[in-house]
């Protein structure tokens, strides 16, 4: 039977039973306050008359509910458009770094070229590197790419890319795929499968729960990234709501205002709750693998 | 168990006898090409967007860029005018009033709360999960709700709660003595749920024999958490720690959109001071000073962490 720090004889005492439920409690109240309380007041807030929110912040609705503070964010303020390019970067970004790390981790950990272990440790490296040394460098890197003619500011592709060159991504992926049985790829090279196909057919369908993961970090990175798409992305009309939001407070009404972040808290909030197990499994996995 | 067997050694032609014994061509034939093929993506992405720009950091930090003439090396200069700007040390300073309170408010909240989570018995899920809440919302939206949070009138949201016991109103982000703490309180309550989820996984690691073990002894249950439950999490709270550090010296969001460094630099951080040197002046910024500055940062926090892991080392083995 599984037990924690309080035994089963612990929990029969009726002192330390009262005090262990009382501290769930207070505990759980709290959680609701912090956790939830901020939430449900910027639900209430979105459709709540600029005046009331002024006035009497903690009031529900004195003088009734606002709906059209939704459409008019939604709409007029084009939160649907900074909606749908947040949405294109976190799509794009989620497929570079999907096929960025699948296939570095088939190569590393199924193919097992010779320079293959160099190569592991010249990406790891770069954990160990703070993003902040990469700032200015790769800010100029986009406005003066490499192999291409053209500066890649005002372009997804500035954020889709760099998105890719995330090693903590390989390095759970590499894992994974080094603790797949290799057996299985053995039987499927006997039966004449190339290693396009074995990557295809055999590893990718065997990784679902890993790329979950992935997909859940790059997602969630994506829908947070504050600073570089702010950098590379200076034309208003592909911003996302991130970078937008702090620029549309200074000219939209309050009421309108907080509808419009409510909005942007829906899908996370939406995701979280739909993959919760998944959430959590990925953070308790992030603080195991960063050690 | 499959065994690992060596390959047939290959038939060697006449043609490329004599040669060595790899060649181009026996390469690509056992299957290097379609390798490299794979590692192409990885190569392209890392190459371009990680390993060539942390080089060129390097390069940076002695030069003078701009957008319009070729670089110029200038030596330590970039270096000599940052640790020459007052700014420089109270950025560092704010940065380090920031991580010691990041450390006060938010380093034991996860843990005592995590402790007692592990412990209940009904609705696990609604607790890890209210917890997780702060982390999934987005960090702008956050801090941009809390900013209306903090109004600094007496029908502010904080100030009407902290009226209804008679206390306030409060000028948060308005006063430099407190800004800097309502700025840290906001980051908490963003990031403790994360660390709550990491300490919960290492709790159910935590080995139960050893609380039999100290039952048998007769232990309290302070004594228990005391001497079999934090000692067994005892490399998960050193890592949290210095990641902790770690992060927290790179804050950049809180003070660029709650206070944008004010008032009166109250809130400049490093970071805020590494964006204002690239990217204030529309007209193009002083790249050398800013990547000079964020190397520096870097080197720091890899020597601390260096340091801390050699302290650590022997007793985080456990």
């Amino acid at each position: 039977m599984s037990r924690g720090i309080l035994s089963g004889s612990d929990w029969r005492r009726p002192r330390i039973r009262r005090t262990a439920l009382g501290v769930h409690g207070v505990l759980l109240l709290a959680l609701f306050a912090v956790g939830l309380g901020p939430m449900l007041w910027l639900a209430k807030a979105a459709v709540t008359p600029t005046q009331d929110t002024l006035r009497a912040p903690l009031a529900l609705w004195p003088n009734g509910i606002d709906w059209a503070n939704l459409s008019t964010a939604w709409s007029r303020v084009e939160i649907d458009k900074y909606f749908l390019n947040t949405v294109i970067l976190a799509g794009g970004s989620w497929f570079v770094q999907l096929l960025v790390a699948t296939t570095a981790g088939f190569a590393l950990s199924v193919l097992r070229p010779r320079y293959g272990k160099l190569l592991t440790g010249v990406v790891l490296a770069t954990l160990f590197v703070p993003s902040v040394v990469l700032l200015v460098p790769l800010y100029l890197t986009v406005v003066d790419p490499p192999l291409l003619k053209a500066s890649l500011i005002n372009s997804f592709w500035a954020v889709w890319l760099p998105a890719g060159a995330n090693a903590f991504n390989i390095l759970i992926v590499q894992r994974f795929f080094a603790n797949l049985p290799r057996e299985v790829f053995e039987a499927a090279r006997v039966d004449g499968a190339g290693p396009f196909r074995l990557f295809w057919s055999v590893v990718l369908p065997m990784s679902r729960p890993i790329l979950g993961v992935v997909s859940v970090f790059a997602v969630i990175a994506a829908w947070k990234d504050f600073l570089w798409p702010l950098l590379v992305l200076p034309d208003p009309d592909l911003q996302p709501l991130s970078v937008r939001l702090p620029a549309l407070q200074k000219f939209v009404e309050l009421d309108v205002f907080l509808a419009a972040l409510a909005i942007s808290t829906v899908i996370p909030v939406a995701l979280f709750l739909v993959f919760q197990r998944l959430f959590l499994k990925s953070g308790a996995l992030g603080g195991a693998v960063k050690g | 168990m499959v065994t690992e067997t060596r390959p047939a050694p290959l038939v060697v032609s006449p043609r490329i006898q004599g040669r060595s014994r790899r060649t181009p061509l026996t390469w690509a034939r056992g299957g290097g090409l379609s390798t490299l093929v794979f590692l192409l993506p990885l190569l392209l992405v890392f190459g371009i967007f990680s390993w060539i720009p942390i080089g060129r950091a390097v390069l940076m930090s002695f030069q003078e860029t701009n957008l319009v003439t070729p670089s110029t090396f200038v030596g330590l200069q970039n270096f000599k005018d940052v640790l020459a700007d007052p700014l420089l040390w109270t950025a560092v300073k704010n940065t380090l009033y920031f991580a010691l309170l990041a450390l006060l408010f938010g380093y034991p909240v996860p843990l005592v709360a995590a402790v007692v989570m592990s412990e209940v018995r009904r609705f696990k899920g609604l607790y890890s999960a209210l917890a997780y809440l702060p982390v999934v919302i987005p960090p702008v939206v956050a801090v941009l709700l809390w900013k209306f949070f903090y109004d600094a009138g007496p029908t502010g949201v904080f100030n009407t709660i902290l009226g209804t016991v008679g206390l306030g109103p409060v000028s948060w982000l308005q006063d430099s003595g407190s800004a800097m703490p309502a700025l840290v309180l906001e980051a908490t309550w963003a990031a403790a749920g994360g660390t709550v989820i990491i300490y919960l996984a290492a709790l159910t690691g935590v080995s139960t024999d050893l609380y039999e073990a100290a039952e048998i002894d007769r232990a309290s249950i302070w004594r228990k958490i005391w001497h079999v439950t934090l000692p067994q999490l005892r490399g998960v709270l050193l890592i949290t720690f210095i990641l902790q550090i770690v992060g927290t010296s790179q804050v950049f969001l809180e003070p660029f959109l709650f206070t944008g460094g004010g008032p009166a630099n109250s809130t400049t951080t490093i970071l805020l001071l590494i964006y204002d040197y690239a990217f204030a002046n529309s007209l193009g910024g002083e790249y050398g000073a800013a990547t000079a500055l964020s190397i520096m940062l870097a080197v720091v926090l890899g020597i601390l962490s260096a340091i801390y892991f050699r302290l650590t080392r022997s007793w985080s083995k456990s």
